[in-house]
């Protein structure tokens, strides 16, 4: 069977969950932990991304540079990884984190617009960093699409094509099809970035492995945007029990998530209604916190904003247009 | 006038010069023999495939739009025509001259020999940071500009740095923001969606309130609507504490392009106006004829 890499991602989309408020010794105590569990790349920067402290997507409490800082002195074995969004970041903001220890750059695209990306993964492979091609929103394309557009990625150089399922709105069969048509269509190794809002976060990066994904996100307790990502103690103990090789210290990751994660945590990880209709209606996860908020200051039910934006198709990014929503459904009272 | 590089862009603002009181189309340039060359010819618009060379050629050109590339602009088109003495207004992101947004600095600007006119995401926002910043001072300004996936052409893809670079320093230097922030995402929704642009600013002094800079927001509306009939607000100014909050969208005039892309609309619009300024002043100063 495949050796199945990790990519654990608490500290990057785990930052949405904690309102991108962590701390240096924070990330030093979990980067650390992660890197003598045996994860081979861990992602640390803002929720979406390099540069995407901001208004629009909430400031970060600590500069995410100087938390890459001080990760990175805590990583001895793994690699430092960040992932950048073109439109928000940008390819001095790579230098930087690559001056600041990062070895591998995510770059994350809308599934159909992958060609925004060839910039930033040219940058990264002449920065002599693993370059990986980041699918967002992979509901919302066929696996036929889904598999032209990774080639593109592959052209430019990636070293393995992400697909995440950004609003959790994915079941297994379709992430089986998915990741099958990527693997045929590249050569390169595939990954799959679940999210939990259906509850299907474990048995999606199951299936995402059957299908023959060899890189699979996770994080301690979950702890992402919506209901969380695959949470990587489970899935640890999970692929454990049917053999598969992850390279892993299971119990340390148990102790790690409770230790570490667990008292930091300002809500517990679970699907609340908010995040249900996130996968159900196929609404970026992220958008969750901003629309709670939105929804106070408007006097809305937050389940009526996020059915309005998954039909108006909003894509990863858009978190301003949740206000745009939760003003004209004000207005339409 | 002239306009070099018959794309998407180039085509739009060979129609809005058709509409202009001030220009006359006096030539469609490229490099290659393409579907926009045939269009300008069809309409009786003086073409040619020799690029800016063709241009500077001809003795009555005055003002040139350049549509190309920044790295064309950088290297040929704005070098050759700066020694011709023809005026660039430079659509591409290279920024060689000063930037130019209409509704906001149109007026200071004089006698430069080429004229930069930021981005679409510029274009749309920088107004609105101005007209924010003069009543309340800015201390940072940040705009998010959504435009649809198919009005964002390989140019826009291949650039997606040089968008944000250079609209988060118009905003600083254009807007009068301390510090500027700009993101674009692109939506492939079909239908595709008009273009809407969310401009936040920490204002400096919250004691203004909000009657004030509602105010100076809808006049400078009122400047732009000269330009850019389909520009309104979706979202009016909302003040909470130091943060204001302004969406705006930006619905073409279909000149070439269709009502969606108002992203395109927005630059080109601003860019002929910006050629009508200089060519009534030219006018003025000559007392002559028409510009070319």
């Amino acid at each position: 069977m495949n050796k199945i890499n990790f990519v654990d991602t608490t500290l990057r989309d785990g930052s949405h969950a904690v309102r991108h408020s962590f701390t240096e010794e924070q990330v030093s105590v979990i980067a650390g932990g992660l890197d003598q569990c045996g994860v081979p790349m861990i992602e640390l920067s803002h929720g979406d991304g390099l540069g995407g402290s901001s208004f629009t997507y909430g400031l970060s409490k600590v500069n995410e540079f100087d938390l890459l800082k001080a990760a990175s002195r805590h990583i001895k074995n793994g690699k430092l990884t960040a992932l950048l969004l073109p439109g928000i970041g940008t390819i001095e903001n790579l230098h930087q984190a690559y001056e600041c220890g990062v070895r591998a750059v995510r770059v994350a695209t809308h599934v159909t617009e992958a060609d925004v990306s060839a910039q930033h993964i040219i940058a990264a492979k002449d920065m002599g960093m693993m370059a990986v091609g980041f699918l967002m929103m992979t509901h919302m394309a066929t696996p036929e699409q889904i598999a032209k557009v990774a080639q593109k990625m592959e052209s430019y150089g990636a070293d393995y094509i992400n697909l995440a399922d950004s609003a959790g709105y994915l079941i297994p069969d379709s992430v089986s099809k998915r990741v099958e048509a990527v693997r045929k269509a590249v050569k390169i190794p595939v990954g799959f970035h679940a999210h939990n809002n259906l509850g299907m976060a474990v048995a999606n990066s199951l299936a995402a492995v059957e299908a023959g994904a060899t890189y699979i996100d996770a994080t301690l307790r979950g702890l992402g945007a919506g209901a969380g990502n695959t949470q990587i103690e489970v899935i640890a103990g999970v692929l454990k029990r049917c053999g598969y090789e992850t390279g892993l210290d299971f119990y340390g990751l148990m102790d790690l998530a409770q230790n570490a994660v667990e008292p930091l945590m300002p809500r517990p990880q679970v699907i609340d209604n908010g995040s249900l209709m996130l996968g159900y209606a196929g609404v970026y996860s992220s958008f969750l916190l901003h629309v709670y908020e939105a929804a106070k200051k408007y006097d809305l039910e937050p389940r009526d904003i996020l059915v309005e934006l998954g039909e108006r198709k909003m894509v990863g990014g858009q978190e301003d247009m949740i206000i745009d929503v939760a003003y004209q459904l004000r207005q339409g009272r | 006038m002239a306009v070099i590089g018959p794309g998407n862009i180039g085509s739009d603002l060979m129609y809005k010069i058709f509409r202009s009181k001030y220009l006359e189309m006096g030539m469609m340039a490229g490099i290659v023999e393409s579907e926009g060359i045939k269009r300008a010819a069809s309409h009786g618009v003086a073409v040619s495939t020799e690029g800016v060379k063709a241009v500077v050629e001809r003795k009555d050109i005055q003002i040139a739009f350049d549509a190309t590339s920044a790295l064309a602009h950088l290297n040929v088109n704005g070098p050759a025509l700066k020694e011709a003495g023809i005026l660039s207004i430079d659509l591409t992101p290279a920024a060689v001259g000063p930037y130019c947004v209409p509704s906001v600095n149109l007026a200071q600007l004089h006698g430069e020999s080429d004229i930069n006119m930021v981005t679409c995401g510029g274009q749309a926002t920088i107004p609105i940071v101005y007209a924010i910043s003069r009543v309340a001072g800015a201390a940072y300004a940040e705009i998010v500009a959504c435009i649809s996936s198919k009005s964002a052409g390989p140019g826009t893809r291949a650039n997606m740095d040089e968008f944000t670079e250079t609209t988060s320093k118009a905003l600083e230097v254009v807007g009068s923001a301390d510090k500027g922030k700009a993101i674009i995402v692109l939506n492939p929704a079909d239908p595709p969606l008009t273009m809407t642009n969310t401009i936040l600013v920490r204002i400096k002094d919250s004691s203004v309130g909000i009657d004030k800079i509602t105010a100076s927001v809808n006049e400078i509306i009122d400047e732009l609507n000269l330009y850019v009939p389909g520009y309104r607000l979706r979202v009016p100014p909302i003040l909470e504490g130091d943060q204001v909050t302004v969406i705006v969208q930006v619905e073409g005039q279909g000149d070439f392009l269709p009502a969606y892309s108002g992203n395109l609309d927005i630059i080109n619009a601003a860019a002929v106006a910006a050629a009508e300024k200089i060519a009534e002043r030219m006018l003025n100063e000559k007392g002559g004829a028409q510009s070319k």
